[in-house]
């Protein structure tokens, strides 16, 4: 089940007023975990969620698996704004922060969703209309049965100190691209 | 001159597949293959490591089935610390597992049908690929696609729940489990708010079969007939020959019912299961050892488990078993896309067992590990949804892996998978002077039935064959090298 900080927050006091009135966040970070870098996605969540932990952001959500699947669309459903988090080793940037658009012709073609196609499902199946982002993380290698890498490590701290501001102001000017 | 038709990559299956056609001058199809271009060494990796590491080390595979490899491994560490093939674990461990797998076989049946299978059988395998898809669903049937991610969320959070996490879940451990299931996760599964809750996920279930059986009535020709062709089957059973996925013995029965694997012990798999080598994929072919080849290989899958199973023991799902097997006669079905009704009967058979389980007080037992006399050998056999799963383990005395076979479900299907392809390129290819998108769809649909994840079916870095092509501009082979 999702990890939401509200039922985790350092406090048991209410979440001011303030704080119930911000855009819902979903942080989700996919990928494999025993295949190195492939887990980056996922790393990201981890490090996010000790951050918010220390703070008590009640309006940020987190969670993480191997794939998308069609289940997360109820989630996304759920929040204002959803980042999805995913490895990538097509890239040259350390990472890279973009919005998504549904992708209504999406070709289902694996057991995974894609999370264009997660956010279309959303909108096909709840009418819902969440702001979408992903972050590519860059990985370097993908072997299973060892840890992440060094410079896959750093990329995900640099992604992180990236976002954190976004996700205690999601209001006024999206860094949409690093 | 000779044509060769290729099909990659085949699509809405986990990792890579290849599959080519080769037409002779007459414009017959001469020879088919289903290759795989993806391999992992996984085996290689887990040697050295610790063996109560293994079940979680495993998930390493595949991140669609990890809960599979989990138990599957989980099972072979429980030999290894004496705890038996399972009988020996306490009510508690045994319970929890066969919940978690429950769980296991309900999200991906649920999620193999509504997802992958029911666009093909909604919109036809000649519709355009773009409407042929889960979003394509909701147009067509709103309510199905809604369910589907219902049950999709529920089978992930029955997982969730007794494997502790969803990632690298580490519930079961060698002698047992880790943890038990407490009452708030009990009611909050068993009796959550509609429609999550087991009562709901059994009714979802019901629906989904009678969705299945309206349109077979429509469609008997096609379910019937295409890519149909006689095989053996070959599943785990209960003793008594229940249908169990969890734990039982090896059974096989040859296309008119004759049993040709006598209940075999999990722990004997070896002297009568082999694996073939082919220098033209990396996937193996297993066969029964006593038949060879020729005549020893074998379809897994819930087609194979109701084809072996002499009953299903939780009662709406016997009710349905009983109407698959009157089409048949009682003898074993061989008709590929019956696949998808089997399936849709064990999704069935999971939800009703969920619902079962979660009124058994011994899940929230406090007796989790039992240990005995260690032994260095330890095999681990389960049903997947996709098919059996093997799990050989060999530990030193000093308690690290030095040897490990995987047989997953979708190399034992690979020789079927093979023969649906040659069945329906030879039914819709022959003679063709143009392969249209549907003919190539007909191809893909036949591999799905089988819901192949090909992404953890190969063995490699070492042991297998490495085959090296080195192709002119006009694709022709100029050199070739095999090791």
């Amino acid at each position: 089940m999702p990890q939401t900080m509200s039922s985790r927050s350092v406090s048991d006091r209410s979440p001011p007023e303030a704080d119930l009135a911000r855009p819902r966040i979903l942080v989700y970070g996919y990928g494999n975990p025993g295949r190195q870098d492939d887990g980056a996605g996922v790393a990201f969540v981890e490090e996010l969620t000790a951050w918010a932990r220390s703070g008590g952001r009640p309006w940020l959500t987190f969670d993480s698996n191997y794939q998308l699947n069609a289940e997360d669309a109820l989630a996304a459903a759920a929040h204002d704004i959803v980042v999805f988090a995913d490895a990538s080793g097509d890239q040259d940037e350390d990472f890279l922060f973009r919005d998504l658009h549904p992708s209504a012709a999406v070709s289902f073609s694996t057991h995974a969703m894609s999370p264009e196609s997660v956010i279309a499902l959303s909108r096909e199946l709840y009418g819902a209309r969440p702001a979408a982002y992903l972050l590519t993380l860059r990985g370097y290698e993908w072997e299973p049965n060892a840890a992440m890498t060094a410079e896959a490590r750093k990329n995900v701290s640099a992604a992180v100190k990236f976002i954190t501001p976004f996700l205690d102001c999601p209001v006024g000017d999206v860094p949409v691209t690093r | 001159m000779s044509r060769k038709i290729v099909i990659e990559p085949v699509t809405r299956v986990e990792g890579h597949g290849k599959v080519t056609i080769r037409l002779n001058d007459e414009g017959e199809v001469e020879q088919t293959r289903l290759h795989i271009v993806e391999f992992r060494g996984f085996e290689r990796f887990v040697q050295g490591r610790p063996y109560w590491e293994a079940p979680v080390l495993v998930q390493r595979l595949c991140g669609i089935c990890p809960v599979s490899h989990h138990l599957a491994a989980a099972k072979a560490m429980d030999v290894i610390v004496g705890a038996g093939t399972g009988d020996g674990l306490t009510p508690a461990a045994e319970k929890m597992r066969r919940l978690m797998h429950y769980g296991q076989i309900f999200q991906s049946h649920s999620l193999h049908f509504f997802h992958l299978a029911s666009p093909d059988l909604l919109f036809g395998y000649d519709s355009p690929p773009e409407t042929r898809n889960v979003i394509g669903i909701i147009a067509a049937n709103r309510e199905l696609a809604t369910q589907a991610v219902l049950m999709r969320k529920y089978g992930q959070e029955i997982i969730a729940a007794t494997a502790g996490k969803k990632i690298h879940g580490t519930g079961a451990v060698p002698g047992g489990i880790n943890k038990n299931l407490s009452i708030g996760e009990r009611d909050a599964l068993l009796k959550g708010p509609h429609p999550m809750n087991a009562d709901a996920m059994v009714a979802f279930a019901q629906g989904a079969l009678d969705f299945f059986k309206d349109y077979y009535a429509k469609h008997k020709v096609f379910i019937d007939t295409f890519s149909s062709f006689p095989s053996n089957h070959l599943s785990l059973v209960r003793p008594d020959g229940a249908l169990d996925f969890y734990d039982g013995v090896l059974r096989a029965v040859d296309a008119d019912g004759r049993t040709i694997l006598h209940d075999v012990e999990c722990q004997e798999y070896l002297a009568h299961i082999r694996e073939e080598v082919r220098s033209w994929t990396y996937m193996k072919f297993p066969y029964l050892r006593h038949l060879g080849p020729e005549k020893g290989w074998y379809r897994v899958g819930p087609l194979a488990r109701l084809n072996t199973a002499e009953f299903i023991p939780s009662p709406l799902a016997q009710a349905e078993f009983e109407g698959f097997r009157k089409v048949t006669g009682g003898k074993p079905n061989n008709m590929c896309l019956h696949t998808h009704w089997a399936r849709l009967i064990e999704t069935l058979h999971a939800a009703e067992m969920i619902r079962t389980l979660l009124n058994d007080a011994d899940l929230q037992g406090n007796d989790l590990i039992v240990t005995g006399k260690r032994e260095t050998e330890g095999i681990g056999i389960i049903e997947a949804p996709r098919g059996t799963l093997f799990h050989h383990y060999r530990v030193s005395p000093e308690d690290q892996i030095v040897m490990a076979n995987l047989i997953v479900s979708t190399t034992n299907n690979n020789e079927p998978m093979n023969r649906a392809v040659n069945h329906v390129a030879k039914a819709l290819m022959t003679k063709a002077r143009e392969i249209t998108e549907g003919m190539m769809n007909a191809v893909e649909v036949a591999i799905r039935a089988y819901d192949p994840c090909l992404s953890c079916a190969t063995h490699a870095y070492g042991s297998m064959a490495l085959k090296v092509s080195l192709l002119d501009a006009a694709d022709n082979v100029i050199a070739q090298r095999i090791r």
